[in-house]
């Protein structure tokens, strides 16, 4: 067994006992592990990583690993991690979110996080659907298929979470899948690694509600399904469109460099506070407060 | 004509919602509602019912959602629980100031944190002063026939409120029962067909919901809201009358069980009230007068018939499934003690807050708080008058 296995599992929280609520097969313990095992490679102290969740069956990761961790409320994640690390800078934050949480009650907050750049990382589980509460199509149920609040299919359109993150203004943005363990834990410390806001989707097995009505009734039949309908970045460029249809790519998608949110909030401080032409400026809106006060006050007596 | 049906509370309030066909249906999932659209989205791709139905992607968006519906002129209901009532919190005061007779049952949950997602009332009760018209369902027959009534209460010319239907999650919403359902047909034509007097889609008459209100005329429609609160418990009182001459089930604001002669009151919303009639039947066969006195109706809160219900009492037991922070004692309590307060009532009142956060509430409990009773009886209010059910301390 590799020491970072080894590590990883000290990430683990001692006191929680195993196994997770999450059913026997789900995608998100493998999720879980690929997650510390990414953090153990990159040798953080446990007290240096936080890591916030919503509601649904991913907003319980944070019960399980050791770290500082928040269960919030749905839809929410990002937003109390985006406080989390404008208190602490210094925090490796990690956002766990499933699709209906960071897309559908939390959708607002995803593309804001996108758009700031800050320097955190957003995982989302897909498994393109409400799992904690019974197999309701998310935003993420592709055209057609079921749930329980669509029985003879989805009207609706999905979205492409990478996409969606890329058009965003995301600066880091890869996605994998729970079949493919190694590589999601790889594209996990990847995202960590980044400066700016990184997210990475993986694509996850609801077998027990999402399976059931959709012809993948056991979780194998759905780890088989992303073996066999995900192609890697690289060689999906040299494909048609019609070659790729109905299938996910895995990969970074988009890695590009930004200013960070809280660095660029330094830079402007630092500059208001040292530039002699801004402190100027700065001393001339005072000096108008002041005076405007003076002006009222004599004007009151 | 009726028909017997075996169904959990989520069920029944779905069944009532098929009959009933609303034109708009928003929602989204939170547990313990869940079952409830589920069931309801079923009817809907089922053709059983005509209702528009639209899963959004928030409860502020399925309120948001209902109100526009309804200002449309659409019959609107929608349903949720806990933190979705929360999230709604905003469009739940647009909704009752708009007057707007919107009709959502609220399976009653512990609102968060930490999180939990079992029975009490704290969800239900802070929304007590949003405008809106609250009915507390004892079981599925009660969650069955309030939402069918709820919809003529909101609908009245002279209330047009929205109205909760609450009912307790887990407890009610996820238990089977026997109940007896109406045919549909009887139920449609009661209901009738909802011609709301001003709606956006009267191109005759353009309108406008929700300008702007500011010094000038706020106050007076804060007034008129106030004003149509008052002129609700008539309305309830009517409906519940004419529903019991269609069902065989009449309803009231209040309901008194072994109470005309009570000495030892029990006061109690919800499924609470089914445990402490058999509490009360044991103390009966053993001679104690002990009753219940079961609030249906919270808002409007109906004072002089809790006053009069509760008059030879000689000591009273408020059972609260919510706190109120830093106040003097539960919602429920506060409300029966303002009642009681210059009614020439001279009962020993005693608060006993219960089963927060789905912690069971057994018939020892009931029992518990009876033998309290007879003390405070004799002795009149104690000092320690805020006490709790089933808490390890």
């Amino acid at each position: 067994m590799s020491e970072a296995i080894e590590n990883a599992r000290t990430f683990l929280r001692p006191s929680k006992k195993l196994p997770t609520v999450w059913c026997g097969g789900c995608g998100l313990g493998i999720l879980m592990s690929a997650m510390t095992r990414a953090l153990a490679r990159l040798g953080v102290e446990k007290n240096d990583v936080a890591v916030v969740s919503g509601i649904g069956c991913t907003g319980r990761l944070p019960t399980y690993v050791d770290f500082n961790t928040l269960h919030t409320t749905h839809g929410r994640g990002l937003a109390f991690a985006t406080g989390v690390k404008l208190a602490r800078p210094k925090l490796t934050v990690i956002a766990a979110m499933g699709d209906g949480d960071a897309l559908a009650i939390g959708g607002n907050h995803f593309i804001h996080a996108c758009r700031r750049n800050i320097d955190m990382t957003a995982i989302v589980a897909n498994n393109h659907i409400y799992g904690m509460t019974g197999g309701q199509y998310s935003p993420t149920t592709p055209h057609g298929k079921r749930g329980t609040t669509a029985p003879y299919g989805n009207v609706e359109h999905d979205f492409d979470v990478a996409a969606l993150a890329a058009g965003a203004g995301a600066t880091f943005v890869a996605r994998s899948s729970v079949y493919h363990a190694q590589e999601l834990d790889r594209l996990i410390e990847k995202a960590v690694l980044h400066k700016g806001f990184s997210v990475v989707e993986a694509v996850s097995n609801c077998y027990t509600s999402y399976g059931r009505l959709n012809k993948h009734a056991s979780p194998v039949d759905m780890l088989r399904w992303m073996k066999e309908n995900s192609v890697p970045v690289g060689k999906a460029e040299t494909m048609e469109p019609w070659e790729l249809e109905g299938k996910f790519t895995r990969g970074v998608i988009v890695e590009r460099e930004l200013p960070e949110f809280i660095e660029a909030y330094d830079d402007l401080a630092e500059r208001l506070t040292t530039s002699p032409s801004a402190v100027e400026r700065v001393k001339s809106i005072l000096k108008s407060f002041d005076e405007t006060a003076e002006r009222l006050n004599a004007k009151a007596e | 004509m009726s028909r017997r049906l075996i169904l959990t509370g989520n069920d029944a309030a779905a069944e009532a919602m098929r009959q009933i066909d609303p034109d708009v249906v928003a929602a989204f999932p939170i547990t313990p509602q869940t079952e409830l659209m589920h069931k309801f989205a079923e009817h809907v791709a089922d053709g059983e019912v005509k209702a528009e139905l639209v899963l959004v992607e928030s409860e502020h968006s399925a309120m948001s959602a209902t109100v526009g519906a309804a200002a449309a002129g659409a019959r609107s209901m929608t349903a949720t629980s806990a933190n979705g009532l929360a999230l709604m919190w905003e469009i739940v005061y647009i909704a009752a100031s708009y007057r707007l007779p919107i009709v959502m049952p609220v399976v009653n949950r512990a609102l968060s944190g930490p999180i939990n997602i079992h029975c009490d009332h704290s969800d239900t009760m802070g929304c007590r002063d949003t405008g809106w018209i609250q009915l507390y369902s004892e079981n599925a027959q009660e969650v069955y026939d309030n939402v069918i009534q709820a919809i003529r209460i909101a609908e009245s010319p002279e209330v047009l409120l929205p109205v909760m239907v609450t009912f307790d999650g887990f407890i009610i919403s996820h238990t089977a029962e026997v109940l007896e359902a109406l045919e549909d047909d009887p139920v449609r034509n009661w209901i009738g067909e909802y011609k709301p007097k001003y709606t956006l889609l009267d191109t005759d008459n353009p309108m406008t919901f929700g300008p702007l209100d500011l010094q000038d005329y706020y106050f007076e429609h804060k007034r008129q809201q106030m004003e149509a609160m008052r002129a609700a418990p008539a309305t309830v009182k009517k409906i519940g009358k004419l529903y019991g001459e269609m069902s065989g089930r009449p309803y009231d604001l209040i309901e008194g069980y072994q109470l005309e002669d009570a000495e030892l009151a029990v006061v109690a919303l919800g499924s609470t009230c089914g445990t402490a009639k058999v509490v009360i039947d044991e103390l009966r066969a053993k001679g104690t007068k002990a009753g219940l006195l079961k609030i249906r109706c919270f808002r409007p809160f109906p004072e002089a018939e809790i006053a009069a219900a509760l008059k030879g009492a000689k000591a009273i037991a408020v059972l609260d499934r919510s706190v109120s922070f830093g106040a003097p004692g539960g919602p429920v309590h506060k409300e029966i003690k303002a009642a009681l307060f210059g009614s020439g009532s001279s009962a020993g009142l005693v608060n006993y807050i219960y089963g927060l956060g789905g912690r069971d509430i057994s018939m020892e409990h009931i029992h518990e708080a009876f033998a309290d009773l007879e003390t405070v009886a004799g002795e009149g209010t104690p000092a320690d008058a805020i006490r709790f059910l089933g808490l390890r301390e």
